[in-house]
């Protein structure tokens, strides 16, 4: 099991919620995760109903069998200060750049830098030992950028490798190069089952096999229930309207005559199924592709009640026992 | 009339509709920039939108930033050359233009417009103006402005949209063009940028000690060569075609002049929406005029009187007295959460065994059918309740909601109907598709309980339940 974890996804999948159920699935009985942002959009704490995180490792959740997950939102101008420091003690001069927009520049501007501070950072995690020499987390999960830009994220130390040749940025980049892409880490995309995500999971996909990127998963997610099967469509077409108003009138539902209200059910309700068996054959068709990847297939549920902190353990549990950990 | 549960579905009022028909005929609109988190079909919308106004007579211009494959070919875009292509299959007097933002395409084009053929050499051939063009933080956002902004300049469009790009968040696009264009005139640069015009290290001594040692540390950090690299890319750049910032400024100008409309994209989700609150705040705090929020993907029914608690109950009377005609079938176990995800076979084989198909009974497919209901019905009740919070947060904010479709969008005639259902659409009690009755018919804005508004859908008339 790699330790280091990364999770991408198209925008709108829900790549933070498996992110953070996967921290959770592997933090169960006595491990330690660490789950880390890097885009600082603090979806994290929005779904641990935690405030805003620091820039600093905290506790943000308790794992069944007292396993514990700590979260880190990675702050590339604190990341930069920070390494400035360790490798320069370079304190109020840090200040000055900062004053000098050289903070803003390396971190938003400059090709790449900003990326390889969060990827070594999280790095620097997963390598990271106690005094007794054992990791401190046994596993970190990043809740990486989406799918379209994943590749060019995790790589971007090879291309700054090549760009700074020399000095400590260039020795960096290749160190955290070596980490990414070792078995140390698994990359995973979360879909859902639509065109476009799966689209883009699969170019993704041959983008980081292109990179030499090792590709985990794919998970697809907000899987729906399925409530009409084929011989529920196969009805669907043929049953006679009368005889629908009239098993929903027996079921309760006012009378089965013209006009009625029974009645008046049936063309609504066989409008929803036309709708489900259309989308029923689109998700087919998409499983199919996903199922052409050669890489294992996870499904999480939609939630019926919408996604909380409840619903997280529940993602979490279904990952373990569909084998994810 | 049997008690129902208080609707769940309560709408706050009052609610502003968008009415995108007036914004998109004005001939004063020039710009629409449709903006929104990833995934919420803020592409489609755009597309959608510039197809309404050309159809509507205007000749349009739509700038996409990362178009989904299929609907870039149904707009006749696959062919990625950074120029406007006219879209075939366009009805009526007006034209639709359609093209896909080349992020390196555009800066290329910029350098190749401002330097003279060496220096444009020169830089194109930079190192670090290569990675900085191919796509590092920031240029993507830069560039679709700058484009913007090329589009505009030319004036050969009545009405230009614009996607912006799947941004960490949805604002970079506004900060984006003003963080380069004060870097690249900020001090930094003149820092940077002093000794490699006077000649190297020899310049140096006109610098004070903390700057010497700065150049020196970042230096040593990013590498002697990389920092030579980026002084001579900074020196090209500002001899070139200075005041970068300037024409950041005249893209911001543009973005808040009369004549520009942002739509805010979001779909009824909590991140998507929380995402359009904060961009509604942001484009308030930046004087940017916001015609409203395209709400995409919202569920309907045209059941929507009956209630997921006795869609379900009904459900149940059905499979109960089946058990007893059957002596016990299974029937209860679906839905049960236990056949979700992957355990669920995928061959369309039922979660009840024991009837193939050819078996099925009415009541059977009548149970299921409630609970697909049910199912909807929920769905339609959160959706509601996540764009509540938005509606009382903004109030102010006008609206128009897109049915959800069961596919996805690849033709010209998908396209046309999203532009149709959004420029149709009005509010109504609780969700609905425009196909089940039309948008008029219904109650004072929607606070009418179960049975009590006047309706014309296929499921209303006396409204009495369970006579």
């Amino acid at each position: 099991m790699s330790r280091l974890q990364v999770v991408s996804g198209k925008g709108g999948t829900g790549k933070t919620t498996v992110a953070a159920a996967l921290a959770l699935a592997l933090a169960t009985e006595g491990k330690r995760t660490l789950l880390v942002e890097v885009e600082g959009r603090q979806g994290i704490a929005q779904l641990f109903e935690t405030e805003a995180l620091p820039y600093e490792e905290r506790k943000i959740a308790v794992a069944p069998g007292g396993g514990e997950v700590f979260a880190l939102a990675i702050d590339p101008e604190l990341a930069l200060l920070d390494y400035l420091q360790m490798f320069y003690k370079l304190g109020s001069a840090g200040r000055a750049l900062k004053k000098l927009g050289a903070i803003d520049f390396a971190t938003t501007i400059a090709p790449g830098l900003r990326d390889v501070l969060l990827t070594g950072k999280a790095c620097e995690a997963v390598r990271r030992k106690d005094k007794t020499g054992r990791f401190v987390y046994d596993y970190v999960v990043m809740d990486a950028p989406p799918t379209g830009r994943i590749t060019r994220f995790l790589n971007v130390n090879d291309e700054v490798a090549g760009l700074a040749r020399i000095g400590p940025v260039h020795n960096q980049a290749q160190a955290v190069m070596r980490v990414l892409k070792s078995a140390e880490t698994a990359v995973h995309l979360v879909t859902l089952l639509e065109e476009m995500p799966v689209q883009e999971t699969a170019d993704g996909i041959a983008e980081l096999r292109a990179a030499r990127l090792p590709v985990g998963r794919v998970i697809v997610n907000m899987v729906r229930p399925r409530l009409l099967d084929a011989a529920d469509l196969d009805l669907v077409r043929t049953v006679p309207h009368p005889e629908l108003a009239r098993s929903l009138s027996a079921a309760g539902l006012g009378g089965p005559g013209g006009g009625q209200h029974a009645e008046r059910l049936v063309d609504p309700l066989l409008a929803q199924a036309d709708e489900y068996a259309e989308r029923y054959t689109l998700e087919h068709e998409q499983r199919a592709v996903l199922g052409e990847l050669g890489l294992p297939l996870h499904e999480l549920p939609l939630l019926a009640e919408g996604m909380d902190l409840a619903g997280l353990y529940e993602l979490a549990t279904e990952l373990r026992k569909q084998g994810m950990t | 009339m049997s008690p129902e549960p208080t609707p769940t579905h309560y709408r706050l009022a009052p609610e502003r509709v968008l009415d995108v028909d007036p914004l998109l005929d004005d001939p004063t609109t020039r710009i629409v920039v449709c903006c929104g988190s990833g995934g919420v079909g803020k592409t489609t919308t755009a597309a959608a939108l510039g197809l309404r106004a050309a159809e509507r007579g205007r000749k349009v211009v739509v700038l996409t930033i990362d178009p989904a494959r299929r609907l870039a070919q149904s707009m006749g875009i696959d062919s990625l050359d950074n120029t406007p292509r006219r879209v075939k299959g366009v009805e009526g007097d007006g034209e639709l233009h359609a093209m896909m933002l080349d992020m390196k395409r555009t800066f290329d084009e910029i350098v190749e417009a401002h330097a003279d053929p060496d220096r444009a050499a020169a830089i194109l051939g930079n190192p670090f103006y290569q990675s900085l063009s191919a796509g590092f933080a920031g240029t993507q956002e830069y560039m679709a402005m700058e484009k913007l902004g090329q589009l505009r300049a030319k004036d050969e469009w009545d009405l230009i949209v614009v996607d912006t790009p799947p941004s960490r968040s949805a604002l970079d696009f506004l900060d984006a063009p003003k963080r380069l264009g004060s870097f690249l005139d900020g001090r930094l640069i003149r820092l940077l940028t002093a000794p490699a015009k006077l000649g190297g290290r020899a310049g140096m001594k006109f610098l004070n000690v903390g700057m010497s040692m700065m150049t020196g540390t970042l230096g040593k950090l990013l590498g002697g060569q990389l920092l030579k690299d980026v002084q001579t890319f900074v020196a090209a750049m500002d001899t070139t075609f200075g005041g970068f910032r300037t024409r950041a400024d005249a893209t911001y100008k543009l973005l808040q002049a009369p004549g520009t409309a942002f739509l805010v994209v979001a779909a009824p989700e909590r991140d998507a929406l929380r995402e359009a609150a904060y961009f509604v705040e942001r484009l308030a705090a930046e004087h940017m005029p916001l015609a409203g929020l395209v709400l995409n993907r919202v569920h309907g029914s045209g059941a929507d009187r009956l209630s997921a608690e006795r869609a379900l109950a009904a459900a149940e009377n059905l499979e109960e007295s089946r058990i007893v005609d059957q002596g016990g079938g299974k029937a209860g176990l679906r839905n049960s959460p236990d056949t979700y995800g992957s355990s669920a076979p995928d061959d369309g084989s039922p979660a009840d065994p024991e009837h193939a198909a050819g078996e099925r009974t009415v009541d059977q497919l009548t149970a299921h059918l409630l609970r697909l209901h049910a199912e909807r019905m929920h769905l339609i009740a959160r959706e509601q309740r996540t764009c509540d919070r938005f509606t009382a947060r903004h109030p102010e904010v006008a609206v128009a909601e897109v049915a959800a479709l069961p596919g996805d969008v690849h033709d010209l005639a998908g396209l046309r109907d999203i532009g149709n259902r959004l420029a149709t659409y009005r509010p109504r009690p609780v969700g609905g598709t425009p196909e089940d009755g039309g948008p008029e018919g219904f109650g004072p804005d929607g606070h009418a309980p179960e049975g009590d508004a006047p309706r014309d859908d296929a499921a209303e008339g006396d409204a009495t339940e369970g006579e």
